[in-house]
């Protein structure tokens, strides 16, 4: 391995694991605002129960979320040097701005949100919430847009003196196509993330009959949120769909294996043989279902791989500008096949509990648990689709993967920084699971003490 | 003034108020052991910091987002090159920042020690190394032609840099025993007020030399005038300190760090970093720097938020004002 496969190791690792945190943050802060905006407004205690136990478990998810993205600020100038130098002069801004406006913002807003109970007035208090989870909102907003600028880079010029890309348009790189499909996309992603949480952490509870006061209506919040934010991921991962036949055709070609040209494009569900795609053992398709997908036309035409890497070839000079169909064609299958799967568990579990129904078999809370996964599962799927089917560029059509890394760093410099990144997580990990579980297992507070305003020396309604 | 001077100016401003303010927090964290005697005062030290240590970590993520969109150059060199460094400061600040959060949350005497080992240790570590890579950017480094860093590892472990690590050391250790003698009541402001006094004489001792060693070497009319100043209100700080006043302590140990930052940025301009390789070249202000449309539209962006940053993180520390004393730490955990 030399320094680029490291590197390249390295991002994926460590974007990955930063992004099981993500969207729990900003799905959970969501919905914790809006827990508590109902104890305010109902002074009901179930509700200020709720909001206190999965605002523990947001918070405890929330710093790993803050401290896995501290790597990833530094990472780009560290391992990708070269890529920082060339693009620096656009993907910068977006990068500073997410600091300035939506990182301040958030820190700020909830160390306010998690010591403020006591100092702060009611209302007031509830705005730090709203406050931190509208950074939360505006940090993906600006990382997305800088994604979505490799993906599809707009409002630039390249110096070739200088060998870089430079902005021309901000306005354009903010308002990327590509980047206002796939934020709510992303958006509507991490609310089915934390409202499978909330469903599976209610369901263990439910099946004991464990405060059921605070978790039938937790369940209930949890499948809705996943129901409605699905169908919200299906409809923008359509529209993404479109724009990316568009923009990157290579990427379409390669999610679905389609090595020729066809019209109609069938969507294949499901394939045995050789994946790359020379040989088809067995495979279950969906007639034209790929031309609806990526064209809006059950008859349209979807171009092939071999004809995309002739004309790239021709456009951008020889070489493979094919990526690596096996992970492009599984992760799209499994991105899509594990959001869906926690959509009908939400469904089922919607359904078993109607009215005041709570069944006793175990069958449908062991699903509904095993829902936490799901979407975690396809968020990673997703962008592990969206990052290995732009290979070999990291600019799409600009600047290649290969050019991109620092070429002042030694392989083992770069190896030691996997292998301690990828220890570091691996036991944080560990960590980050025991107390997860203990705080979720061990239920809402019974009671919730208002604090007596007037002693001085009354202990902090929160402290560490 | 040119963008690209505003920028620089800028990125010393994010620097400074780094400093400033993760400087105390560094500060309590490295303190956690010797001022804590037993869980509950250690809880009392940590909750002095506990709602703002991450809006004042967010000044270095702002920091380099910065130097990525205004200096592309700086960045890329900068955090290439001392990528050793860099990598260990990463691995402290990601155990600290969970130590916070976790240390409560499991009621062991062992989980709670070790996460303090991770507050005092990722106190500590970023402390030094800030100061070590600041030296190393003033005194210059190998860049090569094409302003890569040509050196090793150990090259950036030179004297004049671990003094300058020294220096972050002891002065964020006063900074910090200042604040905690300002933000705690009782027996733990009287302890961190001694302890305060204390450490004034190494920290003067210390920043002393290494200001001095800097202008000695670089001779730069504004580097004299702004590390006197420093050093005047570092000894003003020591005599507040002394007199247990504490406010002005505070005011003059972050003064301090903040002329100290500035006296290093105008020793560097027109320099971001300079090369001390034969036939290398410099990396300035004008060659490491974004287009003039970059810096534009950031400078507004600047001009726009900044102030509103300013205004919520100071109602913060308004908000959380009062002093802190023992009775105020809730006995069981949370
Ligand atoms: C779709 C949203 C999204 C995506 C794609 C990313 N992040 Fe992230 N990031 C967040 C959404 C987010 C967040 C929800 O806003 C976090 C989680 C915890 C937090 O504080 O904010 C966060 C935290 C976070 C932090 C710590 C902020 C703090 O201390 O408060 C940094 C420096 C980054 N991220 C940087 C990045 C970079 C450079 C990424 C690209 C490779 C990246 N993130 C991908
Ligand atoms: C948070 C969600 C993200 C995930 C899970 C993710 C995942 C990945 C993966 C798996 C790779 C490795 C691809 C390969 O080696 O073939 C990669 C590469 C990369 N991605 Fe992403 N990515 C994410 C977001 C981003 C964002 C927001 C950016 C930019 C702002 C970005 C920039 C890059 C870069 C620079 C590389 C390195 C070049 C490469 O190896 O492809 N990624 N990412
Ligand atoms: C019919 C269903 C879906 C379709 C058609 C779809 C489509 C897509 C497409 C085309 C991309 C790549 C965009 C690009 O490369 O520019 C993508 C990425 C992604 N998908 Fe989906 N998706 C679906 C379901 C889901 C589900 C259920 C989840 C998670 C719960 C999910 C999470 C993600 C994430 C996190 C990314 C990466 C970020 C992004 O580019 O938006 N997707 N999806």
């Amino acid at each position: 391995m030399d320094t680029l496969d490291l590197a390249r190791w390295q991002f994926a690792i460590t974007t990955v694991y930063h992004f099981i945190f993500v969207p729990i943050t900003i799905g959970l802060s969501a919905l914790v605002a809006g827990l508590q905006t109902a104890w305010v407004r109902t002074g009901r205690e179930e509700y200020l129960r709720a909001t206190k136990f999965w605002g523990k478990l947001f918070l405890i998810n929330f710093a790993m979320g803050v401290v896995t993205g501290l790597v990833q600020e530094f990472q780009f100038g560290m391992n990708w040097s070269a890529y920082s130098r060339f693009v620096g002069d656009i993907f910068g801004a977006p990068l500073a701005i997410e600091g300035l406006l939506a990182f301040f913002l958030e820190s700020t807003f909830l160390g306010l949100w998690i010591f403020g109970w006591d100092r702060l007035p009611k209302r007031v208090h509830l705005a730090t919430i709203w406050l931190a989870s509208f950074g939360t909102m505006l940090s993906a907003y600006f990382i997305l847009a800088a994604n979505s600028w490799m993906q599809h880079p707009v409002g630039y010029t390249v110096n070739a003196e200088r060998g870089r890309a430079e902005l021309t348009d901000i306005g354009a790189v903010l308002t990327n196509s590509t980047a206002l499909v796939t934020f709510p996309h992303t958006i509507t992603a991490c609310f089915l993330t934390a409202g499978a949480l909330l469903l599976a952490v209610s369901a263990w509870h439910l099946r004991r009959r464990n405060q059921v006061e605070v978790f039938r209506p937790g369940l209930k919040l949890g499948a809705w949120v996943v129901l409605i934010s699905g169908v919200g991921v299906f409809i923008t991962g359509d529209l993404q769909a479109r724009i990316m036949t568009e923009q990157q055709p290579m990427k379409m070609a390669a999610a679905e294996a389609l090595y020729d040209t066809s019209q109609p494009a069938s969507f294949s569900v499901f394939t045995i043989g050789s994946l790359n795609g020379r040989e088809e053992l067995a495979s279950v398709r969906i007639p034209s279902l790929l031309s609806l997908l990526a064209t809006g036309s059950p008859s349209g035409e979807v171009e092939g791989i071999n004809d995309i890497q002739q004309r790239y070839s021709q456009q951008y000079g020889e070489g493979d500008y094919v990526p690596y169909v096996p992970v492009t064609y599984w992760s799209f299958r499994l991105m899509i096949g594990f959001g869906g799967l926690a959509m009908a568990i939400a469904a089922l579990a919607l359904w078993s509990t109607r009215k005041d129904r709570l069944p006793r078999g175990r069958w449908l809370w062991i699903a509904a648990v095993s829902a936490v996964a799901m979407p975690l599962l396809a968020n990673s799927f997703g962008w592990i689709f969206t990052e290995v089917g732009r290979q070999p560029w990291t600019v799409f059509g600009l600047f290649k993967t290969a050019q991109s890394v620092s070429p002042s760093v030694a392989t083992s410099q770069a190896a030691t920084s996997v292998i301690v990144l990828t220890l570091l997580y691996g036991g944080l990990a560990v960590i980050e699971l025991v107390l997860m579980l203990r705080y979720a297992r061990a239920g809402a507070p019974e009671t919730v003490v208002p604090p007596d305003e007037d002693d001085p020396d009354r202990p902090l309604a929160f402290a560490y | 003034m040119a963008l690209t001077t505003v920028w620089f100016v800028l990125i010393a401003v994010l620097w400074a108020g780094y400093f400033l303010l993760e400087g105390f927090d560094f500060g309590v964290g490295m303190l956690l052991g010797h001022l804590g005697r037993d869980d509950r005062e250690r809880r009392l030290l940590i909750n002095t910091i506990g709602p703002v240590w991450d809006g004042n970590e967010v000044w270095l993520i702002v920091a380099g987002g910065a130097t990525f969109a205004a200096f592309p150059e700086w960045y890329a060199t900068l955090f290439s090159g001392f990528y050793l460094p860099l990598l260990i400061i990463l691995v402290a600040l990601i155990l600290r920042g969970l130590a916070f959060e976790y240390r409560g949350k499991v009621d062991s005497p062992r989980w709670r020690r070790r996460w303090d080992a991770a507050i005092i240790g990722g106190s500590l570590v970023p402390a030094v190394l800030w100061g070590v890579a600041f030296g190393n950017i003033v005194r210059g480094v190998r860049l090569d032609a094409h302003h890569e860093y040509a050196g090793t590892f150990f090259d950036l472990l030179n004297p004049y840099a671990l003094l300058g690590g020294l220096t972050t050391l002891t002065l964020f250790l006063l900074h910090g025993a200042v604040f905690l003698a300002l933000k705690t009541d009782g027996e733990m402001r009287e302890r961190a007020g001694k302890l305060a006094a204390r450490l004034s004489v190494p920290a003067i001792v210390v920043a002393a030399a290494f200001l001095l060693w800097t202008q000695l070497t670089h001779h730069d009319a504004w580097g004299w005038a702004l590390s006197a100043a420093a050093a005047v209100a570092l000894v003003a700080g020591a005599v507040a300190a002394r007199a247990r006043r504490e406010g002005w302590a505070f005011l003059a140990t972050g003064i301090t760090l903040v002329l100290a930052v500035a006296a290093l940025f105008v020793t560097l301009f027109p320099d971001v970093m300079p090369s001390t390789l034969p036939g290398g070249a410099s990396l300035t202000v004008t060659n490491a720097a974004s287009t003039p449309y970059t810096l534009k539209v950031m400078t507004w962006v600047a001009v726009f938020f900044t102030p509103l940053v300013l205004l919520y993180q100071g109602w913060t520390y308004w908000v959380f004002r009062k002093r802190l004393r023992i009775e105020h730490i809730p006995v069981g955990h949370p």
